[in-house]
């Protein structure tokens, strides 16, 4: 019996860097879902101390990573891409979902894992730009899921969720008009910034000038997903700005639901 | 070493009289005084021999201003007017000190205090297998000269202390409260050399934004105060909470332990910073003294320590902050002794000399001691990390500070002469009231324009632009945010964050601080921020009886005994009130000479102290925060108004400073305190705020704008015995101990029976119209204003001022 359970255990690797800050949150929330998450050092898979292939699961938390020095992401992104990229590649076409959060947004973008996953060529199709006010900013936005994405991680939301970002680089820009016609057509853009009504707006609406309000965008599979805001931040009702207001019943957070997605994921694919 | 006739670089003291001895002390920027310089020429006569760079270097460092609190220790003749003189046996043994010990002795089992004064960081309980350390530091001088860089280290300085407290804690929030100039002040009036008010908020903000953000630690609580005299030397206070395991607690080193440095590279920058921090600015003060930050760098060192003190593999640590490895070391190794090889650290660039290294300031290095067969494990998890970690010396039972540089011995200091060798200083201080003019009040009839005036006024508008800088939801922990109500825009009085996800419990926090009120006497100063400090916890739901507090003085020149009366008047405010509250002080740090010469003569900060609070609640559901919740619920006003207008935001904005500063009176406030947290308790308050700069009608503003619901007052309710019949008074008054809240008309009879006997007025109720009316005592309209003015004229960016 114990050994069925053990086999039913989902690992969870949450990917570290130097500068990456928001394992601790990410590893409760995957913990919450029902995972057990493991902090995986990226040094630990390049020295082959702990290998991509044993987690069912990947997250790249927020944070910055070796300081976002030559841009957001940038340099995390080229050593997952060129000195990791066969690893993610037998992970991706194994079916295992990958989420990356902010920090972990731009280096999905910047490897060219986002918006389409192909091995080898690795083209960066978008980006994550400074911020339209120009500085980093913290604040509470609603997100609207996307129902016709193939997204397995908004599986079940179906109302704007509450889940606040904190970033200074976080707009979405396309290579080109083409580019973003495919993201927009193939419906792979998984959230949009909307006031609490769901309706689209201007500043502090849409947080920082994203084309098309973009708030998160997964690959044609809909099991890479990336996204700006901070889904981790929202797992308990009290994490949410206006709780005190509220004291409804419901004592979870809105974003909770995306990890438990996953892990579903997972669950049904052992 | 004994006998030997020179160690290193010989500098010849031995034969100088007392003013070369000076002299040499200037022109080093040693800031040693001439008795201090005399008791370093004794102390090398006896050992024979003239001293080297080196130990000259490490002796001004260990006996810096800000290494040793010299002037908290001194023996202080204090005169005050019309009383006769005192003998101070040490402000901080007499007062700080001495209060802490009454208050846990009161407090008997349930004392909560771990660690106090010790340890780089005072660490409270959190539960029963966890502690909370908390530290608060300033970086003046460094964020006048660059405030970008001062900023960032500042707030990189005090989280490696929080590192360094017991074997290690993880930081998990930050707090930084600055003193700026006000950012419209004339450029033409600007003193030379001094960098413009509106460039060092927006240096400093970014500095604390790019060094806390990068780190990953929530910046959760601040607060700015404005005032002219801050032009020269703006006040940066930084500080970090960390949480620690209690059995991670215990620490000391022991002879024979290896002593490893883990972190960044030793380079030349921040030579002096010890020292230098107790020398006046002026026009041509070197910013080299200033060092350089880089937060990637430190959170790969938190990462590796908080791992190794997790796998049992450290002995002792402790940072590298004012002073280095000369500082880290000859603290940590002063019971035992330590021999330290420089070679061995690895360095930005070379040739450094040896004192250079031994006491650069490089920012992001920790020392650790850990018994040498560890090493190896140590430095697998430094490897992952990618941080560098090497074995700098070791711990010994000499006694003596050994250095030594590529085979030659360049330092051998008695560790008892370098911390015990200090001759305690001799002051005078003074104090005597200040005649100043009292505050008339101007204001009849309609006095809305005054509170739109006070809401828009650089102390008491809104710091969003700063707040949303900062990342305060990193961790996941902000239970209340800076920033609450329906559009998160309301202030609140305090933050409360969850260190610890899965334990249940969290941590509130608050701070009080006013500059004008130490203008026209420092000890009611002490005691209202103290107050006020406690009265932001007790605000969100904190127990007062539970509270913590760490003190942060910042002073100009301890040299003129008016000022130095002046620190006497706070501390003993401090004493008084922190027992009176039976709020211990944990921790504490003390800054002096900020102050900037100029030609027509020195512009000194006015009498600073920053109190921090900190309170553990044993569960998150009881909280409480400042909007408004809902209309047709009844307004009560908690404690009693006096006419105190002196310091207050009123009698600023009339350009005034007044004299009838707000008094503490803890046998009123304390009572009330604990009855309005059991009525937390019971849910019985929707919300509450309290009472601080811009009294009454700010408050009131500022709690109907975050709920976006009106409110109507009535002042004919005030409470009985309060005879005053001025409006504006009641409205703009600072009085402390008062707080304003909002309860449910189904609440009331509960409410107010657990209120009765103490001061409670129903004032008035939130209403649907959005909207703040308030009738005078005289029936007549007394503020009028719709929230949406109320909004513009509170609005106001920080930022892009």
């Amino acid at each position: 019996m114990a050994r069925v359970r053990q086999k039913k255990e989902i690992r969870a690797a949450v990917l570290r860097a130097a500068g990456t800050n928001c394992d601790y949150e990410t590893g409760y929330a995957l913990t919450l879902a029902g995972a057990r998450p493991v902090l995986v050092h990226v040094r630990e898979l390049l020295d082959g101390i702990k290998k991509l292939n044993d987690y069912h699961l990947l997250i790249i938390p927020g944070g910055f990573s070796y300081g976002d020095d030559l841009g957001a992401g940038k340099l995390l992104a080229n050593e997952v891409r060129y000195l990791l990229g066969e690893e993610m590649t037998r992970f991706v076409k194994a079916g295992k979902p990958v989420l990356g959060i902010c920090n972990g947004f731009q280096v999905l973008v910047k490897a060219g894992f986002l918006p389409e996953f192909q091995p080898g060529e690795w083209s960066q199709e978008m980006s994550l730009v400074a911020n339209d006010s120009a500085r980093f900013e913290c604040r509470w936005t609603f997100l609207k899921p996307n129902p016709k994405s193939p997204c397995v991680f908004t599986q079940g939301i179906t109302e704007p969720i509450p889940v606040p970002i904190a970033h200074g680089e976080g707009k979405v820009v396309f290579r080109d008009a083409l580019i973003q016609e495919q993201v927009v057509n193939n419906n792979l853009v998984a959230f949009q910034y909307v006031d609490s009504e769901g309706n689209a707006g201007p500043y502090p609406v849409n947080p920082n000038g994203s084309a098309w309000d973009i708030a998160g965008i997964c690959d044609p599979t809909g099991r890479i997903l990336g996204m700006m805001p901070h889904p981790e931040r929202h797992v308990h009702q009290w994490q949410h700005p206006w709780w005190t207001r509220r004291r409804h019943n419901e004592a979870r957070g809105a974003g909770l639901r995306i990890f438990e997605n996953a892990v579903q994921l997972c669950k049904d694919s052992l | 070493m004994n006998g030997a006739k020179t160690v290193g670089t010989p500098v010849e003291i031995l034969e100088l009289g007392d003013k070369d001895l000076v002299r040499l002390s200037q022109d080093h920027l040693w800031a040693l005084s001439r008795d201090e310089m005399i008791a370093v020429q004794e102390y090398f006569r006896t050992e024979g021999r003239p001293p080297s760079r080196l130990e000259m270097e490490v002796i001004a460092q260990t006996w810096s201003e800000h290494c040793k609190h010299k002037v908290f220790s001194s023996m202080i003749e204090y005169q005050e007017q019309g009383k006769d003189s005192e003998l101070i046996d040490g402000i901080f043994h007499q007062y700080i000190a001495q209060a802490t010990r009454t208050v846990r002795q009161a407090k008997g089992s349930d004392d909560y205090c771990v660690s106090v004064f010790l340890d780089n960081a005072g660490v409270i309980s959190y539960d029963k297998d966890c502690c909370v350390a908390f530290k608060v530091e300033t970086h003046n001088h460094p964020s006048a000269l660059e405030p970008y860089g001062g900023a960032g280290t500042g707030i990189g300085g005090v989280i490696r202390d929080v590192l360094g407290t017991g074997l290690g804690a993880r930081p998990c929030f930050n707090t930084d409260i600055f003193c700026f100039a006000p950012p419209d002040w004339p450029y033409d009036k600007l003193p030379e050399g001094v960098l413009h008010p509106r460039r060092i908020l927006r240096g400093v903000v970014s500095g604390v934004r790019d060094y806390g953000n990068r780190m990953g630690i929530p910046t959760v609580s601040g607060g700015i105060q404005f005032d002219e005299k801050f032009l020269g030397n703006p006040l940066v206070y930084c500080g970090t909470a960390g949480v620690i395991p209690t059995k991670r607690m215990k620490k000391g080193c022991r002879a024979g332990d290896m002593l490893v440095a883990i972190g960044g590279r030793t380079g030349r920058d921040g030579l002096h910073g010890a020292t230098f921090s107790s020398l006046d600015l002026h026009k041509d003060t070197p910013t080299s003294t200033v060092q350089i930050g880089n937060p990637i760098v430190e959170k790969k060192v938190t990462e590796a320590l908080v791992r190794a003190r997790d796998e049992g593999l450290l002995r002792d640590v402790t940072d590298c902050g004012a002073g280095g490895f000369s500082s880290a070391i000859g603290e940590m190794a002063k019971e035992h002794g330590a021999v330290v090889f420089l070679e061995k650290a690895p360095l930005k660039y070379s040739p450094l000399e040896d004192w250079e290294i031994f006491l650069s300031e490089s920012q992001e290095r920790m020392v650790a001691a850990i018994a040498p067969e560890h090493f190896n494990q140590l430095k697998k998890i430094c490897q992952i990390e990618e941080v560098e970690v090497v074995s700098l010396g070791q711990v010994t039972n000499s006694h003596r500070l050994v250095v030594w540089h590529d085979g030659q011995v360049v330092g051998d200091l008695a560790m008892s002469f370098l911390h015990k060798g200090v001759p305690r200083q001799k002051r005078k201080a003074i104090w005597q009231p200040k005649q100043l003019p009292q505050c008339e009040v101007v204001s009849e009839g309609n006095v809305t324009s005054v509170l739109l005036q006070a809401l828009h006024s650089w102390n008491v508008c809104s710091r969003e632009t700063i707040i949303r800088q900062y990342d305060h939801e990193v961790r996941g922990g902000a239970v209340l945010k800076p920033l609450v109500g329906t559009c998160a825009d309301g202030p609140g009085d305090a933050s409360v964050v969850k260190a610890v996800l899965d334990k249940p419990g969290a941590i509130a926090i608050a701070h009080g601080i006013n500059v004008r009120y130490g203008q026209i006497d420092p000890y009611w100063m002490a005691g209202s921020v103290i107050e006020e400090a406690i009265r932001g916890l007790v605000s969100v739901g904190g127990n007062p009886d539970r509270v913590a507090i760490l003190d942060n003085f910042c002073w100009g020149n301890p040299d003129r005994p008016e000022l130095l009366g002046d620190l006497v008047r706070a501390a003993k405010a401090c004493h008084d009130f922190a027992v009176a509250f039976g709020a211990p002080f944990i921790s504490g740090k003390d800054s002096f000479y900020n102050q900037y010469q100029t030609d027509s003569g020195p512009i000194s900060i006015p009498p600073t102290l920053l109190i921090s609070a900190m309170t553990v609640l044993p569960s998150e559901e009881c909280v409480v925060s400042m909007d408004i919740k809902g209309t047709k619920n009844h307004i009560y006003l908690l404690g009693n108004t006096r006419v105190e207008l002196g310091g207050s935001i009123y009698a600023e904005i009339q350009g005034r400073l007044g004299c009838d500063v707000p008094k503490v009176l803890p046998e009123e406030s304390l009572p009330l305190m604990r009855v309005l947290h059991r009525a937390i308790e019971q849910n019985l308050v929707r919300s509450c705020h309290d009472l601080s700069e811009g009294g009454l009608a700010v408050a009131a503003a500022e709690m109907a704008l975050a709920g976006r619901i009106g409110m109507s007052l009535d002042l004919r309710s005030m409470p009985e015995h309060s005879s005053i019949e001025q409006d504006a008074a009641l409205l703009f008054s600072e009085s402390n101990g008062r707080f304003l809240v909002e309860v449910s008309h189904s609440q009331q009879q509960k409410f107010e029976r657990l209120m009765s006997g103490l001061p409670c007025a129903l004032l008035g109720e939130t209403v649907e119209d959005a909207s703040l009316k308030v009738v005078g005592r005289t029936g007549e309209v007394a503020i009028e204003v719709a929230l949406d003015d109320i909004e513009r004229s509170w609005k106001r960016s920080l930022w892009t001022s």
